[in-house]
């Protein structure tokens, strides 16, 4: 069975809410969204306080090459443009909408049918892709129209779609697969269009056979698209991984997966294409997996941009009383919240509600040499090195060791007995490596 | 509701521990201590329980009025240091002279460098070896194996180990084929088994073996330095075999007598001071089988594994700088 | 017998005498010639090699000094003023004057006074906890009291208050060198001039939000009111985004300002206790309002 050789883990899957099917959550009376929600330059804000907006029309504007548009989710009247805090803990501009209605902007075609042909050409897409402020849905929010720009002197020749879904507790892009997988083949069609490809790969760990199974027999239907069934290891949804698992390539370190002819996407960007080209509609809402042990019950629901995580928890069956940490992302790489007002942003693929045990670190204790973190660490690196070395500020040693090439998984946290905080180390190394690299430029 | 907690990911961890790793390290050598208190006698039990006891006494004593840092004898590596110190030994060496290997061992080999993890060398090989150099009769005079409740034999006979009868024979101008079927020598099915004399730990091969098939099971060990180890050792010792029969011992023997499989499995394969990266463990392993068997023919001692594992402790800080993990795409970026 | 001795003797000091000549040709062919004023200087450094200079330890600064003709653009914040002066003495060039300097935090958000919000559980880090979010009391500029600057000083002078939860600088063994100011991820920490018999004041906030959110997270935030400003008679307080800053260059410690702030973010240090006057402790209530 295909995987990605170096490494990896594999944590207790817990995929709670993988029955669960897609509900939609209701509008709620508040939402506020941030105005930079990807990747890149931060947004520019076209509004202003006091004025009327239609669900889906334009808040923010790209202000650079990787930077993207902002919509709003729902219409109503813009109450203030503030700093609320956000999933990085920080307070950070939004716009704050009070909801009136959900009268949408024309031109957006809701009607459930499936419109198959694409009449688009390639600019096109990516252009509508731009406008519509398309970003990757797995959490890294990487603006889509960028990832279709192939720099110049390089050619893509595979699309990839990551359908891993490796986190353990997130079930969204399974149940998406599920229950709107036609319309995600036909984003995928888009996408190869966009990117002047004639072959996809989507892959999927073996932990979803539902999943594997809908797609192989919509593929019959879809040129050039093919299901890669993967051994279930995290993080295999990971961009270089994938991309190692299903076409054997490696990408070099510090370069882009396009160096070996690759574009990798999430299943939810290709649906959230889809709508897009075909539909006209700009990314307002995504589908948030809300589980956690304690919660009454865990689901899976299709949330306005925008919207207070608390809400989710409350249609969820509550907040438990004993929780202890509010995750969002998945356990393995996700953030964990500082309050749950927080709203809901174009890269929360799920809200995991931990318990007070379960949310405590096990206590550090001397590191024994155990070497079990070099051997989960699937970029190769020594993360019991590095995290010495930023430990004792030998930032430049730490370059040369490759820290850069740390995703940041948290397999070696994850897997140390000693409980050391390796990835936190690291993370701070990459930080003050990342300063120290920006500094040479400027000299 | 309480406060959230925040904190960087990863939000879950696996299930291993330090303790559990120590603990299955401990529960791997109950079929060795099973077999040498049957051969042994209460004996065995009497070394193996005073070696623990002094052991995690010094432990907490040095962690409590010289360290002054949080107890760790909870972890279980002082454990592990007093069996393994205990394996080491023959069954009647005296007490004192336990307590003193126990005192190397946590206060000079562990605790000086800091404590768990830090220490350079493994504790209980540099206890064994203390005691080896300091009270070499003691030390080398192994009482025969006796089944437990067997009273035909009263007094404790003491006699050589099966590599110490052939050593001693072979530099008596002996060959190998007279010393195997001299009367006396234990042959291959009682190496196996573990009636033969020697160190509490290291008569049984089975039992070892069964102890390590239970580390691999838990993960607690990787194959890479007993393959690197074992290999190496078959490999040279089968080539000085093929060479002259009649004055090289046959690799089966070799990894069946002695402290190979003890060492091999227990101590070779000791997390805090043996390299990080498997690379780095496969040659850790050559390294040490090959300097075992170079010990073994060419050496003053008939066993080599101690000194041959202690030396490729002090080489690990240079293999874990000059083997380092593939780099993930590493080879392709230098085209 | 004694022959042995005496082949012994003889051959130990043939080696010897070798070996000498050796080592003296050896010596001559490494020779470095450096000016032996550096160790005269080097001599009179501190030699903690902090850093504070901007140069890789003490032994550069000194090679540095020796190559300058004017010493007023080096600077070794270690030394005081009599180390200065013996500096240039020694290269016969002229000390440059320099008042005393000292690390202050500008920060009070102790427990009471920015409570805790959220609990944090990872590496004791500030520069790490920094990246990770506002921190325990949710104040986004305030300190994360993880002690990187504790970490960072070289001679002993910081520590943190285990009641407060900030750090606390010594007037005594703090020498200004700043290798704090760089290693805080906020900037909290500021070299302002030590002052006369220590007295000092200065704003203890950093925070740049608006009045409302700032209050909230913190009951002794600047909120920026600009009431300090316009009491003080010598122009020394300046309001950028929603903070007031007092320009120790400026500031006469006349102490105008210290009563009129309405939440108590100005500090002074080691000043005579005020005699109570009426009025002048009455507090303007702030408005909440952003």
């Amino acid at each position: 069975m295909k995987t990605f050789k170096h490494g990896g883990v594999h944590p207790e899957e817990n995929k709670l809410s993988a029955g669960a099917a897609i509900e939609i959550l209701p509008v709620p009376e508040h939402v506020s969204i941030p105005v930079s929600q990807s990747l890149g330059a931060p947004s520019k804000v076209v509004v202003e306080k006091g004025a009327s907006v239609k669900t889906g029309q334009l808040l923010a504007k790209g202000s650079a090459f990787i930077s993207s548009n902002v919509h709003s989710s729902v219409s109503g009247k813009i109450t203030r443009i503030d700093e609320v805090t956000d999933t990085s803990g920080y307070r950070r501009p939004a716009v704050i909408i009070e909801v009136i209605g959900d009268e949408w902007e024309e031109g957006i075609d809701r009607s459930p049918e499936i419109v198959s042909d694409i009449r688009l050409s390639r600019e096109e897409i990516i252009q509508k892709l731009n406008e519509m402020g398309i970003v990757g849905l797995g959490g890294a929010t990487f603006p889509s129209h960028v990832k279709l720009m192939i720099p110049e002197g390089k050619k893509a020749e595979y699309l990839l779609i990551n359908g891993v879904e490796c986190e353990p507790y997130l079930t969204s892009d399974h149940r998406l697969m599920l229950e709107r997988g036609r319309e995600m083949m036909i984003g995928v069609t888009i996408l190869m269009k966009g990117l002047n490809v004639g072959k996809a790969w989507i892959g999927i760990e073996r932990n979803k056979p539902d999943a594997i199974a809908h797609l192989e027999n919509l593929c019959k239907e879809f040129p050039g698209i093919q299901v890669v069934p993967l051994k279930v290891k995290y993080p295999q949804g990971g961009e270089k991984q994938l991309i190692k698992a299903v076409t054997g390539r490696e990408v070099p370190s510090g370069k882009l997966p396009v160096e070996v002819g690759c574009v990798v996407n999430n299943v939810g960007t290709a649906l959230a294409v889809y709508e897009a080209v075909q539909k006209n509609k700009p990314l307002i809402e995504r589908v948030v997996t809300v589980t956690g042990k304690s919660l009454k019950k865990p689901n899976n629901l299709l949330v306005r941009i925008g919207t207070p995580v608390n809400k989710l928890i409350e249609f969820a069956g509550g907040l438990p009383e004993d929780t202890g940490k509010v995750i969002n992302g998945g356990p393995m790489m996700g953030k964990a919240l500082s309050s749950l007002e927080v709203p809901v942003t174009k890269g929360t693929s799920g809200i995991v509600v931990m318990t007070q045990k379960e949310s405590r670190r096990t206590s550090v204790i001397n590191c024994i040499r155990c070497a079990r973190c070099i051997s989960v660490c699937p970029m190769g690196l020594e993360p019991v090195l590095l995290a010495q070395l930023s430990e004792n500020q030998l930032f430049e040693e730490a370059e040369k060791e490759k820290i850069l090439d740390c995703m940041e998984c948290g397999s070696c946290h994850y897997t140390c007995p000693a409980g050391r905080p390796l990835l936190d180390y690291l993370r701070l190394g990459k930080n003050k490596v990342g300063v120290i690299i920006r500094n040479r430029g400027t000299k | 509701m309480s406060l959230l907690t925040v904190s960087g990911s990863p939000h879950i961890h696996g299930h291993q521990s330090v303790k559990s790793i120590m603990y299955g390290v401990v529960v791997a050598m109950i079929p060795a201590i099973f077999v040498s208190v049957y051969f042994f006698g209460l004996d065995a039990a009497r070394v193996i329980f005073i070696s623990i006891a002094a052991c995690l006494f010094f432990e907490w004593i040095i962690q409590k009025y010289l360290l002054k840092g949080p107890l760790t004898i909870n972890d279980g590596s002082a454990l592990v240091t007093g069996v393994l110190l205990a394996f080491n030994v023959p069954s009647n060496l005296p007490a004192w002279m336990i307590i003193v290997g126990a005192l190397v061992s946590i206060g000079i080999a562990k605790m000086s460098f800091g404590g768990l993890g830090k220490n350079p060398f493994n504790p209980a090989l540099i206890g064994r070896v203390f005691l080896l150099i300091s009270f070499p009769v003691q030390m080398t005079s192994w009482p025969l194996p006796k089944a437990l409740f067997d009273s035909s034999v009263t007094d404790a006979i003491t006699g050589p180990t099966t590599l110490g009868i052939l050593k001693e024979g072979l530099n008596a101008g002996k060959s190998v084929q007279e010393l195997i079927t001299s009367p006396g020598f234990p042959g291959y099915l009682n190496d196996l088994v573990g009636a033969q004399g020697g160190s509490l730990g290291e008569i049984s091969a089975i039992a070892l073996l069964l102890g390590a098939v239970y580390m691999f099971f838990r993960k607690i060990i990787t194959w890479h330095i007993p393959v690197g180890y074992i290999g190496s050792a078959v490999i040279f010792s089968g080539i000085l075999w093929m060479v002259d029969p009649s004055k090289y011992i046959d690799p089966a023997m070799h990894l069946m007598a002695g402290g190979m499989i003890l060492g091999v499995f227990f101590m070779a394969t000791d997390m805090v001071s043996t390299p990080m990266s498997p690379k780095g463990q496969i040659v850790f392993g050559i390294g040490a089988g090959l300097l075992t068997i170079i010990i073994r023919v060419w050496g003053a001692y008939p066993e080599g594994v101690s000194f041959a594992i202690l030396i490729m402790n002090a080489f690990t800080p240079l293999i874990n700088k000059g083997f380092k993990p593939r780099r993930f795409g590493e080879v392709l970026s230098k085209k | 017998m004694n022959e042995t001795l005496v082949y012994a003797v003889i051959s130990l000091s043939a080696i010897g005498v070798i070996s000498a000549i050796i080592l003296y040709f050896v010596a001559q062919k490494f020779k470095v010639i450096e000016d032996p004023r550096i160790d005269i200087v080097a001599d009179l450094l501190p030699g903690a090699n902090c850093g504070g200079c901007g140069l890789a330890g003490c032994r550069a600064f000194a090679e540095e000094v020796v190559k300058r003709e004017d010493l007023s653009k080096l600077n070794c914040p270690v030394s005081g003023t009599e180390a200065t002066k013996q500096i240039a003495a020694a290269m016969g060039l002229e000390a440059p004057e320099k008042d005393p300097m000292i690390a202050v935090v500008r920060c009070n958000g102790s427990r009471v006074n920015a409570p805790q919000k959220v609990i944090y559980d990872s590496a004791a880090s500030c520069s790490f906890a920094h990246a990770l979010s506002a921190g325990e009391s949710g104040c986004p500029n305030g300190c994360l009291g993880l002690g990187d600057c504790v970490v960072s000083c070289k001679f002993d002078a910081i520590y943190i208050d285990e009641i407060t939860g900030l750090p606390v600088i010594s007037d005594e063994l703090c020498v200004a060198c700043g290798t704090c100011v760089t290693a805080c991820p906020r900037s909290i920490i500021e070299l302002r001039l030590k002052g006369k018999k220590d007295r000092r004041i200065y704003i203890s906030c950093i925070n740049t939000e608006k009045g409302g959110p700032a209050k909230k997270n913190c009951s002794v935030a600047c909120i920026g009111c600009g009431k300090c400003m316009k009491e003080c008679p010598y122009e020394a307080i300046t309001l950028v985004n929603n903070l007031a800053y007092i320009d120790f260059n400026k500031c006469r410690l006349c102490r105008k300002c210290e009563p009129v702030c309405p939440t108590g973010s100005i500090l002074e240090t080691n000043f005579p206790a005020r005699k109570e006057k009426p009025g002048d402790t009455e507090k303007i209530p702030v408005s909440s309002e952003a």
